[in-house]
């Protein structure tokens, strides 16, 4: 069955404190070549078919309750087979 | 006088909250989070805990409740809705309250008696203060940062619309140390820190005059009843 999958991200402009305390633990395992991680989520929707309606739905979707506007954006809605 | 505490999945202060009523001199009244009813109450309080296991994000899952409907609905005909630490993530999800709340800059759990200064006395859950009254009541949260983007809080800071804001440490990472904001009409306020645990002498932070003597939460909820008896 497809799925649709939908990813969100903090915003750049702030502060990511799991990315940053993530960052934190690569350089104390000895790594110097990140400079820094952010962390986002991933959201996988399992559905029968895909049509244009759903897509539509599953991006109020996205952007009303996935993702907070203030502080997180969506970054991309794909289709895999 | 008749103030609702809603319970949702994870709701931990909601007797603390509902207490904190009693003690203030209003009837509280249990409301539950699935219901569309509010009972007919005079005033609304949402309180802290761990809707839905902080899953998706704070107050996110809880926001999209059955009874937001009606929540969204009193707040904008009016009502004195009050949003403590999970709950004052709910109604910034709900669009209640601007801004956001993201995890502490340190990464850590706090939990301390913070002290905070009272900037609006105007709104309906801070009228029994002094104006840029001090005062202590605990915080306990991971995730009490505000944010907003600068518009926002330059339109929140030109407004008045900082309530409360935290004094001699800024514990979370909180832009312009903001512990609590207000909505443009002043009837929905929402802070991080929990009023409701400093209500009762033997219960509430230590003071210089005794330990747990701390009641400085108590003025919020009387604040309300008599916002609600002047209308």
């Amino acid at each position: 069955m497809p799925t649709i999958v939908v990813e969100v991200m903090p915003k750049a402009v702030l502060l990511d404190p799991q990315g940053k305390a993530v960052t934190g633990a690569l350089h104390r395992l000895g790594n110097t070549a990140v400079s820094e991680v952010r962390i986002g989520k991933r959201f996988e929707l399992t559905v029968d078919e895909v049509t244009d309606e759903l897509l539509a739905e599953v991006k109020t979707y996205a952007d009303e309750m996935f993702s907070n506007s203030v502080i997180e954006d969506v970054v991309s809605i794909e289709v895999q087979a | 006088m008749r103030i609702g505490v809603i319970t949702f999945p994870g709701s931990l202060d909601d007797r603390d909250a509902q207490r904190a009523v009693r003690l203030a001199g209003a009837e509280p009244v249990a409301l539950w989070h699935g219901d569309h009813d509010l009972h007919g109450v005079d005033a609304l309080v949402l309180p802290g805990g761990f809707s839905y296991g902080d899953y998706l994000r704070c107050g996110a899952i809880a926001a999209h409740s059955p009874i937001m409907a009606e929540v969204v609905d009193a707040a904008n005909a009016g009502m004195p809705v009050l949003g403590i630490c999970n709950g004052f993530q709910m109604l910034a999800e709900a669009h209640l309250l601007a801004g956001g709340l993201i995890r502490n800059d340190h990464g850590n759990f706090i939990c301390r008696d913070q002290g905070l200064r009272v900037e609006n006395t105007s709104t309906a859950w801070t009228s029994d203060f002094a104006q840029d009254a001090e005062i202590t009541i605990p915080l306990k949260n991971g995730e009490g940062g505000f944010i907003a983007d600068a518009d926002t809080i330059e339109r929140l800071e030109g407004e008045g619309r900082v309530v409360f804001r935290y004094l001699g440490v800024n514990p979370n990472g909180s832009i312009n140390d903001i512990a609590g904001i207000t909505n443009e009409r002043g009837n929905v306020v929402g802070l991080m820190p929990h009023p409701e645990h400093a209500v009762e002498a033997g219960f509430g932070p230590d003071t210089p005059a005794a330990m747990r003597s701390g009641v400085d939460g108590l003025a919020i909820f009387t604040s309300a009843i008599r916002a609600l008896a002047s209308v």
